[in-house]
């Protein structure tokens, strides 16, 4: 189920900006424990997000995102009170969507 | 002198003042770079995630006694939030010591919820009780942004307080014969890219207390100011101190009481 995303979006002159702060560890599968096994492999691999119901940018990620990412970016259109969903899903099969709306 | 040498040493003159002009303007630019990369980083700090967990820390009934942190008083009176921590440390007159944030949360967790405050003192700053205290200095550090930082040591108990923390920042010794004033005893000064905070100064000690609680990017983690402060202490390579000791709460309130005047900027994040 993973952690509560922050997402704020505002609308000004017919372009939306979202900003979506996610909660995960984005482990490389690349790091070493203190007894020397290898940390296995657990990133966010997609992430989806949609204005008012319709999807409006969809990412591929990788193990070079960062813990906790940050995303921020503009789509056309929009206006104050639709609504932003944001979906990821990680390595492991999990997801978690979050909902926010436009001011 | 003869005319040769007058014009080499005159070129020699003007030479060394182009050399450092553009030295300077290299440092201006490469400051510039670090400041624009900390602005990049301010929107969306991930500290706002430990605030949220904090937050629910703060609400949710736990311990023997099962019961929420809401009443805990952070010295603007039970329950209030809002502001604390910007006046913090101070004195308490109900431990009848001088506090810190985390000192207080213990002892709010120990009479509210019924909670042995001994593995919290003595986990490591990476194990799961310290994670609830930095969460918990996560939340109410943030509900203290943007206030004017507020300490000034009035009571007998504060005063001998900031006077310690003042004697520990020059107390020079260990293997490496350093002291906190090593590195923050000068202005202008940085490691790498990192700007040295003038501590004995106003700006410097805001720069500092101000702004941790704070997430740091390239580990990922979120560090409260116990946890700051011990890893001074390891970096001088001195003996560690204690979770919540008077020795770390001294040096909090040398640099909240220099610092008295500017403005929170809590949780921070850095590099």
């Amino acid at each position: 189920m993973g952690n509560p995303m922050k997402i704020r979006a505002s609308a000004k002159d017919g372009v939306t900006e979202i900003k979506v702060l996610m909660s995960h560890e984005m482990e490389t599968g690349q790091r070493k424990d203190a007894s020397g096994t290898v940390i296995p492999a657990w990133f966010i691999n997609e992430v989806t997000a949609k204005l008012d119901g319709k999807t409006v940018m969809q990412a591929q990620w990788g193990p070079s995102i960062s813990k906790n990412p940050y995303l921020a970016f503009k789509v056309k259109g929009g206006k104050a009170g639709d609504k932003v969903s944001v979906t990821w899903v990680d390595s492991k099969g999990d997801t978690r969507t979050d909902e926010a709306t436009v001011t | 002198m003869d005319r040769v040498s007058v014009g080499i040493a005159a070129f020699l003159a003007v030479s060394a003042a182009v050399a450092t002009a553009a030295y300077a303007q290299q440092k201006d630019a490469a400051q510039e770079g670090i400041e624009a990369y900390r602005e990049a980083l301010q929107d969306g700090n991930p500290a706002e995630l430990f605030e949220l967990s904090g937050e629910e820390l703060w609400k949710t009934p736990a311990g023997p006694k099962k019961d929420s942190l809401e009443k805990c008083d952070l010295g603007l009176g039970p329950g209030v939030v809002k502001g604390a921590y910007a006046q913090l440390p101070r004195y308490f007159a109900d431990t009848d010591r001088v506090q810190d944030l985390e000192s207080r949360l213990l002892t709010c967790m120990e009479t509210l919820q019924g909670k042995d405050p001994k593995p919290y003192v003595e986990a490591s700053f990476t194990a799961p009780p310290k994670e609830e205290m930095i969460a918990l200095a996560a939340y109410v550090s943030g509900q203290s942004k943007d206030d004017p930082i507020t300490v000034k040591p009035k009571h007998p108990k504060e005063q001998a307080m900031y006077d310690l923390g003042k004697r520990m920042f020059y107390y020079q010794g260990g293997p490496y014969d350093f002291a906190c004033a090593t590195c923050h005893g000068q202005e202008g000064t940085r490691i790498r890219l990192q700007d040295l905070p003038y501590i004995p100064g106003q700006k410097g000690a805001a720069a500092g207390w101000g702004s941790w609680p704070a997430y740091r990017v390239s580990s990922g983690q979120m560090w409260s100011m116990q946890w700051r402060l011990n890893d001074c202490f390891r970096q001088q390579r001195f003996p560690e101190p204690v979770y919540t000791s008077d020795a770390t709460i001294a040096l909090s309130m040398y640099m909240a009481a220099n610092a008295s005047g500017e403005t929170m900027k809590t949780p921070g994040i850095k590099r």
